[in-house]
């Protein structure tokens, strides 16, 4: 702030309490029906303290799912989330690092054609083409499979395209200076290339994960067993319809739980994540 | 140790030729500077010296070898570059190390070497840093040391100098001509700075558009420019050039005194005089024609008319067209 004024401190107040208030209220009750019984969720108003039954709620989802809806344990949802998203974030980079890495430093014939057809498909969201890759996923079939549910997903252009640009900003006479010292195309790419891109790889690894962590609406058809149910599925599949068979308290813990590797991700990268989107090392 | 033939060298994109066939021969030891303005091609000529650019045509030999299809790492060179290209993520160690690995040195004979290397840069204190972390001149040094630990037997140079500041610059100077004198390898050095080319040459190769002027020793270049560009270009302030008698009269701001009006062979019309300390310049112009005047500081010259003299043996003559010198 370019000034100190009293009136510009507390209007700024006012607005980051507001926007904590809209964020952080909802978890909050969230939190508390998590720690409720059903009973004590569907009275009017809701109780907004913790209840007393945490443990046995979350133990209660992590083991056996719900009673109503969804059986399937909740330990096993997350396990193949985290399996789809780290399959997820790590295949992406690994492929659009290699990519834009070939687009940038090798002359090859209908190269800007191929950019340009990757990065046309950044303008296709997965729903769109959702139809046609369901087909081929079952035609293949694998349906209710760890690589059905991210291989589909992996293909990236958003990352090509950002490691693309970064490796323009790397200065040419380095990749010269390494020729100069005898390092081969891909020796260069191992030793040079790749520690320069750490910070962009660990930013982009957050965004990917939770991406892949968060998706909804792909492993909703390509899973139906419970056993490949990924933990936003299994929190769609424990709500049953009609409050009064849905076991909200069981919902909740499962979203809360849902929240915690992503928030996890976050909060432990949280420096690299800043560095790679703020500042390029050059 | 090697001796660098350039022979006929050419360079085209596409239908566009900018080194119009470049021939030069640079002794083993010799220590040679490419000089001239920016776009004349020097950069590209040392570039194809150095296998970063695919020759169009003609040789390049280095040691007797013709090098036009070997790759850099096989030409037995190495290369400065202006803005140093360390990597940022090697401390400078590893930066100096990182070719001598690639090429599979046992490590004791690495660690000898960067050690060596260090010693003559005075870089020991800085082994284990970042080049982050380094000021501008070590940075530069660390950039000679990676190229000094490889033995090689030519040195490339392009413009290591011209992102230094003007005192370190002169520093910097100093010490690659004590480093040259130590180890006595062959150097190309491209500036586009002719003090630099002048202190640091044993012979200098002048550039004009893609073409080679003039080869000679800096005095030998100084003294006898081979066409009007050179005498234009070398020396600070550079020769004056006036149109005389259908050709181009050249004189050295210093051959230039002031005289009487009856034994003046120029008349200037001063506009601007500054101060250099030593010496003063005294800006004019000669029918529309921009001189300058280098005076000792004592001399008092006022703006307007100037009667010039200058010894008629120590004029230049140009060919206005060609440019070519014209002897008498």
């Amino acid at each position: 702030m370019v000034e100190n004024r009293r009136w510009l401190d507390i209007l700024c107040h006012a607005v980051l309490i507001a926007g904590i208030l809209a964020i952080a209220f909802p978890l909050y009750v969230t939190f508390v029906a998590s720690t409720l019984t059903q009973d004590e969720i569907l009275r009017v108003p809701m109780p907004l303290v913790p209840g007393e039954h945490f443990r046995a709620n979350y133990s209660q989802v992590l083991s056996a799912g719900s009673h109503s809806g969804a059986a399937a344990p909740v330990g096993r949802m997350m396990f193949n989330s985290l399996v789809m998203a780290l399959a997820i974030a790590l295949g992406k980079i690994a492929i659009s690092v290699i990519a834009s890495f070939a687009i940038v430093y090798f002359r090859f014939p209908l190269r800007n054609f191929f950019f340009w057809m990757i990065f046309i498909t950044l303008m296709l969201p997965v729903e769109v083409r959702i139809i046609p890759t369901y087909k081929v996923v079952s035609d293949l079939g694998m349906l209710n499979s760890y690589v059905g549910l991210t291989l589909p997903l992996i293909a990236s252009a958003t990352a090509t395209f950002l490691f693309r640009q970064f490796f323009l900003t790397v200065p040419e006479e380095l990749a010269e200076a390494a020729r100069m010292d005898g390092a081969g195309p891909m020796r260069f790419f191992v030793d040079v290339l790749l520690p320069l891109s750490r910070t962009s790889i660990a930013a982009l690894f957050v965004i990917q994960f939770i991406y892949g962590w968060n998706q909804y609406l792909w492993p909703l058809l390509v899973t139906t067993e419970e056993s490949m149910y990924t933990t936003v599925i299994g929190i769609k599949r424990m709500v049953t319809g009609g409050d009064a068979l849905t076991e909200w308290n069981l919902v909740m813990a499962t979203a809360m739980l849902a929240l915690l590797p992503p928030a996890l991700v976050v909060v432990l990268m949280q420096r690299w994540f800043v560095k790679g989107l703020v500042e390029t090392e050059k | 140790m090697a001796a660098v033939s350039l022979r006929e060298v050419r360079k085209a994109y596409g239908s566009l030729e900018v080194i119009h066939g470049v021939s030069a021969e640079i002794a083993d030891g010799e220590f040679v500077v490419i000089v001239g303005p920016s776009g004349c091609g020097k950069s590209t000529l040392l570039r194809m010296v150095a296998g970063l650019e695919r020759i169009t045509s003609g040789e390049v030999a280095i040691g007797g070898r013709v090098v036009n299809e070997l790759e850099p790492k096989d030409r037995d060179i190495a290369m400065v570059f202006q803005n140093y290209a360390l990597y940022p993520h090697m401390s400078v160690y590893e930066n100096m190390s990182y070719g001598l690995r690639i090429k599979g040195f046992p490590r004791s004979e690495i660690d000898a070497r960067v050690r060596r290397a260090a010693g003559i840069l005075e870089l020991e204190p800085f082994l284990n840093r970042k080049p982050r972390e380094l000021s501008g001149g070590q940075r530069q040094r660390v950039a000679m040391g990676r190229a000094i630990v490889r033995e090689p037997s030519v040195f490339l140079f392009d413009e290591p100098l011209s992102n230094l500041d003007a005192k370190l610059r002169v520093q910097m100077r100093a010490e690659l001509q004590a480093l040259h004198r130590r180890l006595g390898t062959t150097s190309l050095y491209v500036t586009h700075d002719q003090v630099e080319a002048m202190t640091l040459a044993h012979r200098m190769i002048v550039m004009n558009a893609g073409r080679a002027e003039q080869v000679g020793s800096p005095l030998a270049v100084y003294a006898r420019p081979a066409t009007a560009f050179v005498a234009g270009f070398i020396g600070s302030p550079p020769m004056n050039l006036v149109p005389r008698d259908g050709k181009l009269l050249g004189v050295r701001p210093e051959e230039l005194e002031p005289c009487a009006e009856s034994e003046a062979n120029l008349v200037a019309q001063v506009d601007l005089v500054e101060q250099l300390g030593a010496d003063i310049l005294v800006h004019g112009t000669v029918d529309s024609t921009r001189l300058v005047v280098r005076l000792p500081a004592s001399r008092k010259i006022a703006e307007g008319r100037l009667p010039l003299r200058f010894d008629p043996a120590r004029a230049h003559w140009f060919d206005p067209a060609s440019g070519a010198r014209l002897d008498p």
